[in-house]
Order: C-alpha cells, then structure tokens, then sequence
C-alpha cells in the first residue's frame, strides 16, 4: 500500500487532539488558497458585516423610502405640475429614482472602502492576521471588494424592489440598473480604497472627500436635474463623476432614457476603467505595505 | 520529543540580510532549527528580531542571504510555506468585530478547512486556550493575556508543525505569563517546533532548547541556556550598590575581586564563582555596600558581557 502525501500526517500538534480530527495537509491548504484565496477573504468580510446585519437592512429599506417619500413624492408634486418635457416625458420620480438607486450604493461603497481600511492596517491590524497565512495580498483585497459588491448588490436589489414598489420603473429592463448601481458603487469605492491603504495617520482626510469629492459628486451629477441644466463650466463636474456614467445609463435602462449607444459604452467603460484602476493601485499598495 | 538531529532541518537560514534603505536591520545571520526543537531568539528591541521573523514567516522579503522553511523558499512558494506555520505576531491582530470562537473559524477557512474540521476544533482550542466561557464574547472585552491566548489558539487551527511566537508575552502580567507558558511546553511536547523572539532571559530560559543572542542584526553566541552562560559569565554573581554617587568611584578598589567587573549606572556587579566568599572580600576591603545580592548568572549577564549592554533597557 502507497501512503497518500495528503493522507497521513504525525499526530495531531495542539495539546488535546479530538479523535479523529485532522487538518489537511499544508499542501492542501497552500493548493486551496492559491485557488479560492480571494472568497475566503471575502466569507471574513461578510462575517463582520453580518454581525451588524440590521442595521445594513435597516437602512437599504429606510434610506429609500424615506428619500422617495421626500423627493420622489413630496417635491416631485412641484416639479411636475411646472410642465412636462423637462424630465424625457417621464414623472420626476421615475427621473428621480435611477440616480438614488447608484448614489445609495455609491455612499455605502464610500462607507466600507474609507475607514475599515485604514483600520486594517493601523488601528486594529486585521489585514495582519490573514497576510501570515497562506492567502496573498492581493486575495485580500479582491475578498474585501467581492465582500462589499455583495452588500452592495443586496442593498441595491431591496433600493430597486421599492423604487419598482412605487412605480418608477416602468422598463422592462430596470432591474438591470442593480448591477449599474453596484458598478457605480465600485468605480467610486475602489480607488477610494486604494487612497485609504495609502494612508498612514487619519488627519481627517475621510471627512474631506465626503466634504469635497463625494457631496459634490452626488449634487452636480445629474442627480436632481439633468446634468445639461448646469452652465458648461460646472458640466465637467458630471462627466468625471462615475454617479453621472452611472445614472445615465440606469435611466436608460428604467425608464429608456434616450442615450447613444455609443455613449452608453463610453458611460459603462468608465465605470469599468475606474473600478479596473482603482483595484490595481490597491493591490499594489496592499503588497507594498503589507510586505515591508 | 527530542529533536531529530539526523532530519533535515526545519528552518535554514544563511547569510540572511535585509536593509531598510542604508540600514541593515538583519546583517548576515544563519542558523538552522532542527524539527522538534524550541529556537530563540533573544536580543534587545530593534535588534532584527522581528524581522528574521517576517523573513521566515513569508511576510517580508530578504535583501540577499538564504532561507528555507521545511526546504521550501518562502519568496517564491509563499502560499506552501504560510501553509506550514502557525504565526502569534508581535501586536495582535484579532478582528474585534467578531466574537472568540468565530476568531478562530474565519482564520482556519484561510486555510481552506471545512467547518466540519473547522467547528469541533475550535472548540478545542478554545479550551487548551482556556477560553471556553469567553466563546460568544466580544474580543474586545477580553484582557490582555486572553487576547494573546486566542491569538495562540488561532494560531493553531491548521495544526502547524512549526509556530513562530514573537515576544508572546511582552506587556503581560506573572500570571498570565506562566499560563502562557504552561500552554507552549505542551505544545513543544506534542512535537511543535517553537521559533520565538523575546527580550525576557527567564522566558528564553524556560522555554529555549537552543538560542541565538542577537545584537544590531548579527548574532553574537549560539547555544543553550545553560552553555552561554557557562561560555560566557561566572557560576554566581555579586551584586552591590552603593548608591547612584559612589557606583563608579569604588569600582577601583574592587579590582581583583572575582574575574570579572561590570559598573552599570545603579549597580556593580562582580563576577566570580562563589559569590558569598567575594562579598568577604569586598567587606575584608572595609567597603560597606548599601545592599548585597548573591545569585546565579542569568542569560542577562551573557548578554551584556557580549554587548557591554543591558537587555531591557
């Protein structure tokens, strides 16, 4: 009989070994991480998030509710009895809602790729623990991103189920801004993450791209009134902002808002472009720091 | 277990070097760690211990020299060589968003272990950890020994052969050193290897088969306990003070005395093979210290007549 190279291993190393209970061999272990490094990150992440589960749920059904009540409703009652036309025929909370739909995954993105960064490397350490086993750095990031593209997803699809619940999306083709609105999400979060790996001390900066990147984003990106409305020397705003690219595209997908199609490439190219970006820095700066 | 001296070694290292920019952090060291055996290495902060660690640990990359982890070099089979280890860092590293056990069960899935190895385990080492009750705490609300016995614990999940500790009980009590310690000698009894770095000499010599004593990336003695003590200081030594003035002044008229002399800043310590008779002669010299300590040379003396400097500074 052959001894298998994965089968017998010495006695069990810690001080009480179960009966029967073994841990594969190292070899194994190396063979699986190499392969499914990434997603085991990942199933850590949703770990954490899931132990504060409600209040994400809570939140995907209260944040939408309460911002089509308020707007989508209460000022669209303004906006619509001003006449017609303004909006591509359609009411403003159907204008409304595709833009609510990728600026809530883009916030929660925000949320998840800025300080719980920064805290894997400097406050708490957990990037440590799994940078000594066999995962490589570059698994840890890729866990964290497929991590949060899942609770941007879940969000996204309760946001798109109640934005459907109100009747703003009368396309067929709507629950296909979910998968835009996470995209969004990403091209924002992603290179944002990368500048949070970058950072050694928390002098604040957090506050300021929430001040002066993201709030302006979410303003002047088409949001509320269609990016054309705003004079030219504040357009560029828009046309840099992947809230704007995404948007678009999900109002051309909820209510087949007029767009190009190649403009509608250019709109999905972007936000794959800065997601693609944004992963490769932070992978870059993962290695560079976590290896020194 | 004894170690298997006629097996290959656990852990070779030669030449081993890493810079910092100009500074070279580890310069040139080698040494290697047969299977079984509990390796230290022992040296003052900022000595390259904890560099020699990552360097083995996978985690850093060497500037030249070589290295290799059951055969394996872990810069280019970084996965296989992680595979091996169970790793306690320096700083823990536990995700306190999660509770005790689920520590343990994210860090064994990095390994790829199903929860059904996974969940009877845990539970395991939850007990040689002595955390049972802590379980479904927060990590959080643990103290500092137990964080540090978790991180032991975790560190086990994927029944390494060789655990790599660095300074594990810096910044605990006694008490939850002993425990600490307690749990280690099991484990170098179940056949662990144990690599460890500490800056304590009673740690060192409770736990280390063999060590290295580092200084400024270089090692400067290799041996066990009892033999670089025995290389390197007297069987007793004398301790007296005089107070802070007199220290350096009445080193003069010790000359002579015991076959060694070493005038530290609050104290002198005299090297001799009978303590007790060396302290009759100092009196005999009609010199009247403040106190007077007689005890055995520990690896603390070793270290400074290597270095000409204290360990804990």
């Amino acid at each position: 009989m052959t001894e298998h190279r994965t089968g017998a291993r010495p006695a069990a190393s810690a001080g009480t070994p179960g009966p029967g209970l073994r841990a594969h061999a190292p070899e194994v272990s190396a063979a699986r991480a190499r392969a499914f490094g990434s997603w085991y990150y990942a199933e850590h992440v949703l770990r954490v998030m899931n132990s504060y589960r409600w209040t994400i749920l809570a939140s995907s059904v209260g944040t939408p509710v309460m911002y089509l009540f308020a707007m989508g409703v209460g000022l669209a009652s303004l906006v619509d009895s001003s006449g017609a036309g303004t909006f591509g025929g359609v009411s403003y909370l159907a204008f409304l809602a595709p833009a609510l739909l990728a600026s809530a995954a883009l916030m929660a993105a925000t949320n998840e790729f800025t300080y719980p960064v920064m805290d894997g490397f400097k406050w708490r350490r957990v990037y440590y623990g799994p940078h000594a086993s066999p995962l490589g750095t570059h698994q840890i990031v890729n866990g964290h991103i497929l991590a949060v593209t899942l609770r941007l997803a879940v969000m996204s699809v309760i946001y798109f189920a109640i934005v459907a619940l109100f009747g703003a999306s009368p396309s067929p083709w709507g629950w296909a801004a979910v998968p835009v609105a996470v995209l969004s999400g990403l091209a924002f979060g992603v290179p944002l993450m990368a500048y949070a790996a970058s950072l050694t001390e928390d002098k604040g900066q957090f506050a300021l791209v929430m001040r002066f990147i993201a709030t302006p984003l979410f303003l002047f990106s088409g949001t509320f009134f269609p990016l054309d409305t705003l004079p030219l020397l504040l357009r560029w705003i828009g046309w840099i902002s992947p809230l704007w690219h995404g948007t678009e595209l999900g109002r051309a997908l909820t209510y087949g808002h007029a767009i190009p199609p190649g403009l509608a490439a250019v709109h999905l190219l972007f936000l794959i472009a800065l997601t693609v970006l944004g992963w490769r820095l932070a992978q870059r700066t993962f290695a560079r720091r976590l290896g020194a | 277990m004894p170690p298997d001296l006629t097996a290959e070694p656990v852990i070779a290292a030669r030449a081993l070097t890493k810079h910092y920019g100009e500074f070279a952090a580890v310069d040139g060291i080698s040494f290697e760690v047969p299977a079984g055996e509990a390796f230290g290495l022992l040296g003052p902060n900022g000595a390259g211990k904890s560099t020699t660690m990552k360097m083995i640990g996978g985690v850093s990359q060497r500037t030249s020299g070589e290295l290799s982890i059951m055969g394996l070099d872990p810069e280019r089979h970084g996965p296989e060589v992680r595979a091996h280890l169970g790793v306690v860092p320096q700083q823990d590293n536990l995700d306190e968003e999660l509770r005790v056990r689920d520590n343990l069960l994210v860090y064994g899935r990095y390994f790829g272990l199903p929860m059904s190895y996974l969940k009877p385990k845990a539970d395991e080492l939850l007990e040689f950890a002595q955390l049972t009750e802590k379980a479904g705490a927060k990590v959080d609300s643990l103290s500092g020994g137990m964080k540090r016995r978790l991180t032991i614990a975790r560190s086990l999940i994927n029944e390494p052969k060789i655990l790599l500790l660095d300074e594990p009980t810096t910044g605990l009590d006694p008490q939850a050193r002993h425990i600490l310690w307690d749990r280690l000698f099991r484990l170098k009894e179940s056949g662990v290897t144990l690599i460890l770095t500490t800056h304590y000499m009673d740690e060192a010599e409770q736990l280390c088969d063999r060590l290295v004593v580092v200084d400024k990336g270089r090692i400067m003695a290799e041996g066990s306990p009892a033999t670089l003590i025995r290389e390197h200081s007297t069987r007793e030594v004398l301790e007296l003070r005089f107070g802070s003035e007199r220290n350096t002044t009445v080193a003069a008229d010790l000359e002579g005395i015991g076959e060694r002399l070493e005038t530290l800043p609050d104290r002198v310590l005299i090297y001799a093979s009978d303590g007790e008779a060396a302290l009759e002669q100092v009196t005999a010299r009609g010199l009247h210290p403040i106190t007077s300590l007689v005890r055995r040379s520990s690896l603390e003396d070793v270290f400074l007549r290597l270095t000409g400097r204290s360990l804990v500074d």
